[in-house]
């Protein structure tokens, strides 16, 4: 946006002198003529779940167009990995989709994985498919509790970070952090877990159907927050495939695809679950499909508490990859030298692509990861389902009342550190 | 009646017979009157967000203020003090003069209500024969306030809240005025004393539901109390008309507020729950304040039930529970009631002057009166039932034409 500079003096040059002509194209003509309104909602707005802003064009309260503008969180991620070791890279992707870091995790050692052909242990995958489980439910507990107080249920939110308080406790007793644990690494996880974690998982899935239950009661069958989200951004199958949904937003509309049935990955295709679909394609289905998916996802921690039992190493004993445990460091030579090379330059990784997708709790989040030959990284890409999820907003929102826009953006669920990355 | 029971309406007389002059005396008593009329809401203020705080705590699994003397009890004043300490804006497009008498309007609008409000048999601050019409004109005032408000910031977000709160202050007081009838009809009075006093053989929630209900949810609506909290809307437009407010002004707005929801809760007891009626009353009018505080605490704490339980409804929404069901129903209530109550004076079933404080003799009527609400009640819900069938299966028979599962979006409805 040009500002016009203006010779009498300096507080005149803060007065933003715009052209509103910039905005032909992006706004409909009549916008021009003063029929419609144009209203700025964001970044700084309690309902854009964090620094999106939109644009909004508004015929009295009724949305003509929205234009999502994003970039306000940019942190550059994508490109500090590339100046990162493959182990360190890691800790940049927790602060990505910062409500499932896990996921994120996933996704970027995948790719490694699969870069330099690292296998990972059983016992390793299973404990991340706990962890990601974990997760999911975190991370579904900020959506239903944000969602709720977008469409005026403000209990619903602390009910729902009551719950998610102890998902982290969890997390944090794994890797000493709640949200930025980094606990995944290349070939498996920092450490096994803790004795008191599988107590506290057990009691955690005693209490958890309860709350869940709960938020159910409360919002499920409530007219009022039925009338709000039935028939509300409507998207048809076709479209949100063309529009790049993913997740429980593309599900809602009835389409079957969730990696985790898909593409299995760390041995997802050994646990029995279902995925919930939706028929219409509103913000109802939406909600509940991710309401159900809590159900599914304590089916899959329950099982996984079972194989538990079966002890077995955490994390790949390929040396190369993967620091040899502290306890060969006196002992052994060639661990030592492993310790040092691993921890100064890392590992090496071919010149090849890869490309490697999970299914986070938001979406499908893909990695594409390019190795140089060096320790490095040449490129790193992620493809994160919150960017097509607000890209797909001006087709939602259309037609709509700003009170269903916030009940939109509430339903495709998306981070913006996810988005700009 | 001793003087030290009743200092207020007595000073006057006391002070003459002490030897002051008559109009100092009368003015006197009159300043007594006025500060105590216009302090009571204004205390109770600061002690109410305490409690809607601690209670919405409770209700959602924390603890509340605890921090601020002792169970937090300071808190309010803590808040207050930091309101004075801000800096006052004003924006630089705003006007100015309307800007700054928003928050004016709003608290005295409030504060005048209580002028009306009958605490006990002998207190009240003018007992006007039109009490009703009076709170009605004077409520109507916190329409104006809104519009100044949103109009003078000069802010898109404060216009657009404005036009909404306008738009349902506006409508939801059709359906309450009607409700306000009602009780009018059966107590054969508009001021509030007589209001009260009619209620002494039975509370007119009983004898009218259906009426308590509408000028309940009206009210809600009035007050901008979830869920009908769209006028300020934190998710959507921030904070609604008052978006621009700050410091002491923004202060003025949340104390207004909060006082219009205890004033409201004070006038459902007034009006439905039998004000200031209770044991012993007779004997000791001051316990009458102690009954309607109570009643009032009642009511006033199913608001925040229902303000932390339940979302917000859409602006469309709100419009078409008002235009279509609550109107059309206080219109037919009228109807209804002023018919039963023809036919009970002409079965004779309406109780003897000197019986009319007494439950049994008040009896029949009553059961007349609630039959008529029930069945009035069970009528419109059966077709209010009726027409949500007839709208899903238009939208099932919508879809199967145009050959796909989803119905069509809100627009359609709206």
């Amino acid at each position: 946006m040009a500002v016009v500079e203006t010779p009498t003096g300096a507080p005149e040059a803060y007065r933003w002198e715009g052209n509103i002509e910039e905005l032909r194209g992006l706004v409909s003509e009549r916008a021009f003529t003063g029929e419609t309104m144009l209203l700025n909602m964001g970044p700084h707005h309690p309902s854009t779940h964090g620094v999106l802003r939109v644009l909004l064009e508004l015929d009295g309260e009724q949305i003509v167009n929205a234009v999502p503008d994003v970039g306000f969180l940019h942190t550059g991620i994508e490109k500090t990995i590339e100046s990162k070791t493959y182990e360190k890279g890691v800790t940049a992707t927790d602060r990505m989709d910062y409500l499932s870091p896990l996921s994120n995790n996933m996704a970027f050692c995948l790719a490694v994985e699969k870069l330099v052909d690292l296998d990972v242990p059983p016992r390793a995958q299973l404990i991340r498919v706990i962890c990601l489980e974990l997760q999911r439910i975190a991370s579904h507990m900020v959506w239903l509790g944000t969602h709720a107080i977008d469409l005026g249920a403000m209990s619903v939110l602390l009910y729902a970070f009551r719950e998610r308080e102890k998902v982290l406790d969890m997390l944090e007793m794994l890797s000493g952090q709640r949200m930025m644990g980094s606990y995944f690494r290349p070939g498996g996880v920092w450490r096994d877990i803790t004795s008191d974690f599988k107590p506290t998982l057990v009691k955690f899935l005693g209490e958890f159907p309860r709350a869940v239950q709960d938020y159910q009661r409360l919002l499920e069958k409530n007219p009022i927050w039925v009338d709000r989200t039935q028939g509300v951004g409507v998207i048809e199958p076709e479209r949100a495939l063309a529009w790049g949904m993913t997740g429980p937003a593309l599900r809602g509309s009835g389409v079957n695809w969730d990696l985790r049935k898909s593409m299995p990955y760390s041995g997802y295709e050994q646990f029995t679950f279902n995925v919930p679909l939706g028929e219409h394609g509103d913000v109802y289905d939406r909600f509940m499909c991710r309401i159900l998916e809590l159900w599914e996802s304590m089916k899959i921690l329950h099982q996984a508490l079972e194989r538990l039992e079966d002890r077995g190493p955490f994390r790949s004993d390929n040396r190369k990859f993967v620091p040899p445990p502290r306890s060969e460091l006196g002992q052994s030579m060639e661990a030592v030298i492993h310790h040092f090379k691993l921890w100064t330059a890392g590992f090496d990784a071919p010149d090849e692509e890869v490309f490697a997708a999970v299914e986070s709790p938001r979406g499908e989040i893909g990695c594409y990861l390019h190795g140089t030959g060096g320790n490095m990284p040449r490129r790193v890409h992620f493809k994160t389902p919150s960017f097509m999820h607000i890209s797909s907003l001006p087709l939602l929102t259309q037609g709509h009342f700003i009170a269903d826009l916030v009940a939109i953006i509430g339903s495709v669920d998306i981070v913006l550190g996810d988005c700009d990355r | 009646m001793t003087t030290c029971v009743d200092i207020i309406n007595t000073l006057s007389p006391c002070l003459v017979r002490a030897g002051w002059n008559a109009d100092v005396a009368n003015l006197l008593s009159l300043l007594l009157g006025v500060v105590i009329v216009a302090t009571v809401p204004l205390l109770t203020v600061i002690l109410l967000i305490w409690i809607e705080r601690k209670f919405a705590a409770r209700i959602q699994d924390r603890i509340g203020p605890n921090r601020v003397g002792p169970y937090g009890l300071l808190q309010s004043l803590a808040d207050a003090l930091k309101m004075l300490t801000k800096e006052d804006i004003t924006p630089s497009g705003a006007d100015r003069i309307l800007f700054n008498l928003a928050p004016i309007i709003t608290f005295a609008t409030v504060v005048l209500i209580w002028a009306i409000i009958p605490f006990t048999p002998l207190h009240i601050g003018a007992d006007l024969s039109i009490g009703i019409l009076y709170f009605v004109a004077v409520g109507s005032i916190g329409a104006v306030k809104v519009m100044i408000g949103g109009w003078s910031s000069n802010n898109k977000y404060a216009l657009l809240g404005a036009f909404r709160t306008i738009a349902l202050i506006v409508s939801y007081e059709v359906p309450m005025i009607l409700a306000l009838l009602v009780p009018v009809l059966m107590a054969g009075s508009m001021g509030m004393q007589d209001l009260t006093r009619a209620q002494g053989g039975m509370w007119f929630i009983v004898m009218s539901p259906l009426a308590a209900i509408i000028f309940f949810v009206a009210n809600l609506a009035e007050t901008g109390r979830s869920p009908f909290d769209l006028l300020e809307a934190e998710s959507e437009l921030i904070a609604g008309y008052n978006i621009e407010y700050s410091g002491f002004k923004f202060g003025m707005f949340m104390a207004g507020e909060f006082m219009h929801v205890f004033t409201v809760a004070v006038l459902t007891a007034v009006l439905f729950l039998g004000g200031w009626w209770g044991p012993f009353v007779d004997q000791l009018p001051a316990l009458g304040f102690i009954w309607l505080g109570l009643k009032t605490a009642v009511v006033y704490l199913f608001m925040l039930l229902i303000r932390n339980t339940v979302p917000r409804f859409r602006i469309d929404q709100v419009m078409n529970i008002n235009w279509k069901f609550m109107v059309p129903l206080s219109i037919v209530l009228i109807l209804v009631q002023s018919f039963l109550l023809r036919l009970i004076d002409a079965l004779g079933l309406r109780p003897a002057p000197e019986m009319a404080n007494d439950l049994l003799a008040n009896l029949p009527q009553t059961l007349v009166l609630l039959a008529g609400n029930l069945v009035l009640g069970a009528i419109f819900m059966h077709l209010l039932q009726r027409h949500g069938r007839t709208l899903r299966e238009a939208d099932e028979a919508l879809a199967v034409v145009k050959g796909e599962a989803a119905p069509s979006g809100g627009l359609a409805e709206a």
